[in-house]
């Protein structure tokens, strides 16, 4: 017979799709005030592979030329965005919700396997709770990463008043590349993410917005 | 079946998307009410107001007189570049500068001085990390006179303004500064750059250098100080830029 299962809890649901937005508004904006001093590239040596960003990105993307603007819409979400993640990680630590979402010991070798069934290998799914091992690793390191983006940016929004916080994560220009990393590392898991809910299908994404998915279950289980 | 799970999926999931874009229709409210601002302004209001409050929040919990920048080694003194030169039109010589200080209540210039009576403050050497708005910085090393020593010995009791104002000569580049910050001991009234005399394109004769925030405060060519409870005006803030710009 079928069952309704409680997949996610409201809480996280809420504090998930607040962040999406926010983040997505912190990383725009973030590229307006980059965009001023856009110094990194991926290279070896001498030789540029590409340039963060080519003049293509910003004559398709108009984010030149608003440093300013981008600076205010910055300092204004990086408050939403910090007090909804401080919120979500006191949230998941007190309700005990972790246990289904830091990785296990397990969780390393699992992952690997996990990585193969999804790249349509024939190695079988191992068995999982909520999260399997892969989602484990991923959604954990997903938070460290909100985590560093709030300390090193905070390095480099008051780098004489954090002097310490500066240094400790490597000077000025080192916590601003990290902070640029960081936030490319949101886009690459943003690309992978999405592939995978439209991968898991309907009632997957579904129950990320109702918090519940329907199961079968044998009869004289369920009875 | 009192509860049908197909029925009650359905049921809660046509309430959460309900409420989903209940909530995507009020960001997007909320992003527009950000955004809304008369067509000749440097910035939506709202992200204004915003500014004004992370201001107050540093200033009441992070900011210190007692917390210095980091000072750097001869070593690791780079070339900095002269990023914009408002205000630097005209060609003066420093035998024809003055410097005109308004000191706190006085109604007008109360002194003319010459860079002879800056120099003859105490000299304060720094090799600090400038840093400019845009996102770049280089390691500077910086001489001049303490902006506390010169207020204490030219402007007596200005400690008590709110503010300092400062202008080039010809009155085309300005910056507003908060007291504190303009009192940090770090904060120096600059003849020297790199070892040398500063250079026109750097704001000879004298130029304010005050690494608790960003290069659009360091003004250059300061030809009027001014102690002020009013805020004053300041070029790039009147660009959309924060008005405390503090580090």
């Amino acid at each position: 017979m079928t069952l309704l299962e409680e997949k996610h809890k409201l809480a996280t649901r809420w504090f998930h799709w607040i962040n999406f937005p926010i983040l997505s508004l912190m990383i725009f904006s973030g590229m307006l005030i980059y965009w001023s001093n856009d110094v990194y590239t991926i290279g070896v040596g001498s030789l540029t592979v590409f340039h963060f960003f080519p003049d293509w990105f910003y004559d398709a993307t108009h984010i030149d030329h608003k440093l300013a603007y981008g600076m205010a819409l910055h300092f204004l979400f990086a408050w939403i965005f910090a007090l909804n993640g401080i919120a979500y990680f006191i949230y998941t630590v007190v309700s005990g919700e972790w246990r289904e979402l830091a990785p296990q010991a397990k969780s390393f070798s699992e992952a690997l396997q996990v990585m193969k069934h999804d790249l349509g290998l024939k190695v079988p799914m191992p068995p999982q709770g909520r999260y399997n091992a892969a989602q484990r690793i991923t959604y954990s390191a997903i938070v460290v990463m909100g985590f560093f983006s709030l300390l090193t940016g905070l390095a480099i929004y008051k780098p004489a008043q954090l002097n310490w916080l500066t240094a400790l994560l490597g000077g000025y220009e080192w916590a601003r590349f990290e902070h640029f990393w960081l936030t490319m590392g949101y886009v690459g898991f943003f690309g992978i993410h999405i592939a995978q809910v439209i991968r898991a299908g309907w009632s997957n994404f579904r129950s990320m917005v109702c918090g519940y998915d329907l199961v079968e279950m044998e009869k004289n289980h369920a009875e | 079946m009192p509860n049908d799970p197909h029925a009650e999926i359905a049921r809660r999931s046509r309430r959460s998307f309900i409420v989903l874009g209940g909530g995507a229709a009020a960001g997007l409210a909320g992003l527009w009410a950000v955004n809304r601002a008369p067509a000749d302004a440097d910035l939506p209001p709202a992200l204004r107001t915003v500014l004004g409050f992370n201001e107050k929040v540093v200033r009441n919990t992070l900011y210190s007189n007692d917390h210095l920048v980091k000072e750097y080694p001869a070593s690791a003194i780079g070339k900095i570049k002269v990023n914009a030169d408002y205000g630097l039109d005209d060609d003066i010589e420093d035998a024809d500068w003055r410097l005109q200080v308004t000191p706190y209540g006085a109604a007008e210039a109360s002194a003319k001085l010459t860079i002879d009576e800056v120099r003859a403050l105490p000299r304060h050497e720094e090799i600090i990390d400038f840093k400019c708005v845009e996102g770049w910085s280089t390691v500077t090393q910086f001489a001049g006179a303490r902006l506390s020593e010169f207020t204490a010995k030219y402007a007596p009791g200005s400690e008590k303004a709110a503010c300092v104002a400062m202008t080039t000569p010809d009155g085309e580049y300005y910056v507003g500064l908060d007291t504190p910050s303009a009192l940090h001991p770090q904060t120096l009234l600059a003849y020297e750059m790199n070892g040398a005399p500063l250079e026109a394109g750097h704001g000879a004769p004298l130029r304010l250098v005050i690494p608790v925030k960003y290069g659009i405060k360091n003004i250059k060519r300061i030809g009027t100080i001014a102690y002020t409870d009013t805020r004053p005006k300041d070029y790039w803030a009147e660009r959309g830029y924060d008005w405390y710009a503090g580090l």
